[in-house]
């Protein structure tokens, strides 16, 4: 449990915010794919913490960045929050995407985002071509406005996007971009909308590639405590929170 | 510094503040955040005799001040807790009191014994009030002669420190509370969760997947403080209170109403480390106000 203190609140867009937050001492790690809990005050109708996966760690500037979506009272508040406000955080939680992948590095990589699910996919391609990998992006928004940090994710690899009503990118939903069809791809990771990422398992299953993908089922604690957040899965019920949120998807009932 | 010291039958807690069960899950999950044998005692998530899987997702629902839950007593049964949980547990400096529920008077008697030969676990909490699974549970706590039958049954086999959880979706709390103390009880503990539900209007369908859930959060504290009042003017054998307790003050009150210890549930979501501050602001109430012990604020509710 840390509080940090905010350095930068950026209205990327109308419903989304970048919330920046430091510390004094070194952050602690943070893996590719978890996540925070993060304590909103001030809210009347905001009782538990959010759940906020990391968006991108500056090691250099000491910098946590979390990407987040105005969806409820609480994530609006969080958009008020101003430079010199300090927020208490658990971090990180849960699991993270394999960022060591059998088979070396000359592997094709595809990171595919929906919406705000892109939000770990910066992190995740930004450490995984630190290792040598050379990852690249599938994005899908519904117009040009929402496609979220799109020179960050262009400094790392390609970036390949579709747009709902196409302003940007190819027309359609993320699985009916052309690269999925012109291009074969040794692993899959992916993280939007459950519809989304059921319809990226569904095309990962039938190419054999494997995939991983990040759940955000609504929890309570976000430590394995409250067994709120389950995923019915082939072992069984299992928390998001820490048997998560990662999971490869052949584990995942997505496909019955 | 007061003397913060409690007993519970022939539990003594080195102070009253305890977690309660289903939001510490076996203490363990929390030994990043605090030191867990500090606390008065822990309770650990409810053991049933077979391995349930409980309700299906979505199992929570967020409320104003509380959260509504379903999760329907997930747990491995106890024979895996016996053989995998408690090795890793048995050895927590604070006592460890497992939280026993079941769906027939047998499957409660059975699994009660397992936990009986456990030597390190002193005590077990009988939870006859989970709303959330469809048999047993909460039918055996809504009713003077099933809550006594179950009690009457276990205490035969299980000679510890016997807790029993009572729930608050009753119309008279304090004569169920009689019923157990009579069928030899050493203590009760109150609230378990208040029966609610969360609808969404968009999509016209229930947010929980069962309809309807457990209540919890400070938007039942004064349900509970009622109802530890009521329970405490009916009974002997001493009281575990609970029910939205987010802050050394809550504490005090429960105490005040009746409670000799209290528990903390909810609130360790939102704070993990908020037992431990209960603890401190507990002695510094009592030193500012003169007690020796917190046994001289038990029920020292004045009225009137």
């Amino acid at each position: 449990m840390l509080d940090l203190e905010v350095t930068g609140n950026l209205r990327l867009h109308p419903n989304y915010c970048l919330l920046i937050l430091t510390a004094a001492e070194p952050l602690p790690d943070m893996l590719p794919g978890q996540f925070v809990e993060v304590k909103v005050e001030h809210s009347s109708t905001t009782f538990l913490r959010r759940p906020i996966s990391i968006n991108y760690i500056d090691r250099e500037k000491n910098e946590l960045w979390l990407l987040i979506q105005l969806i409820g009272d609480g994530t609006r508040r969080m958009a008020e929050y101003q430079t010199g406000d300090f927020i208490n955080l658990l971090l990180p939680l849960g699991n993270s995407f394999t960022t060591d992948i059998p088979g070396g590095k000359g592997q094709r990589l595809l990171l595919i985002g929906g919406g705000v699910g892109t939000a770990p996919l910066l992190y995740l391609g930004e450490v995984l071509k630190k290792s040598g990998y050379q990852p690249e992006f599938l994005l899908g928004a519904r117009s040009q406005g929402d496609v979220l940090q799109l020179e960050d994710f262009n400094k790392i690899g390609p970036v390949h996007i579709t747009t709902e009503d196409g302003s940007l990118g190819e027309k359609g939903y993320v699985t009916n971009h052309s690269i999925l069809r012109n291009a074969e791809y040794n692993r899959i990771y992916t993280c939007g909308p459950k519809p989304m990422m059921v319809a990226v398992a569904k095309y990962a299953a039938e190419n054999t590639i494997p995939c991983e993908a990040s759940l955000e089922n609504t929890m309570a604690c976000g430590f394995g405590a409250c067994l709120c957040c389950v995923e019915d899965t082939q072992d069984g019920n299992l928390c998001v929170c820490t048997e998560g949120p990662i999971f490869n998807t052949e584990k995942l009932k997505w496909l019955n | 510094m007061a003397e913060l010291s409690v007993n519970i039958g022939e539990l003594r807690l080195k102070n009253p503040v305890m977690t309660a069960s289903g939001t510490f899950g076996y203490g363990i999950e929390y030994a990043d955040f605090l030191d867990i044998s500090s606390l008065g005692g822990i309770v650990v998530k409810g053991t049933t005799l077979e391995h349930r899987e409980g309700n299906p997702y979505p199992r929570m629902a967020e409320t104003p001040a509380g959260m509504l839950n379903a999760v329907g007593l997930q747990n491995k049964g106890a024979d895996y807790f016996a053989k995998t949980i408690y090795p890793k547990i048995k050895d927590i400096r604070t006592p460890m009191i497992v939280n026993v529920s079941g769906s027939s008077v047998e499957s409660y008697v059975k699994c009660a014994e397992i936990i009986a030969s456990l030597d390190n676990i002193p005590g077990i909490e009988l939870n006859i009030s989970c709303p959330n699974v469809k048999e047993g549970g909460m039918a055996f706590g809504v009713s003077c002669a099933g809550a006594a039958e179950v009690v009457r049954e276990v205490r035969k086999v299980y000679p510890k420190t016997l807790i029993v959880k009572l729930s608050p979706n009753v119309t008279d709390i304090a004569e169920i509370a009689q019923a157990v103390e009579a069928e030899g009880a050493d203590s009760i503990s109150l609230i378990n969760t208040v029966l609610g539900m969360a609808i969404d209007a968009e999509k016209r369908r229930p947010i929980l997947s069962t309809v309807t859930g457990g209540l919890s959060g400070p938007c039942v504290k004064p349900i509970a403080l009622r109802m530890v009042w009521q329970v405490y003017q009916a009974v002997k054998i001493p009281i575990i209170g609970m029910g939205g307790i987010s802050n050394w003050k809550d504490a005090v009150e429960f105490i005040l109403a009746g409670s000799t210890a209290i528990q903390i549930g909810t609130y360790n979501f939102i704070d993990p480390t908020i037992s431990a501050k209960v603890i401190t602001g507990i002695n510094e109430y009592l030193d500012r106000k003169g007690f020796k012990s917190v046994q001289e604020l038990i029920g020292a509710l004045e009225i009137g």
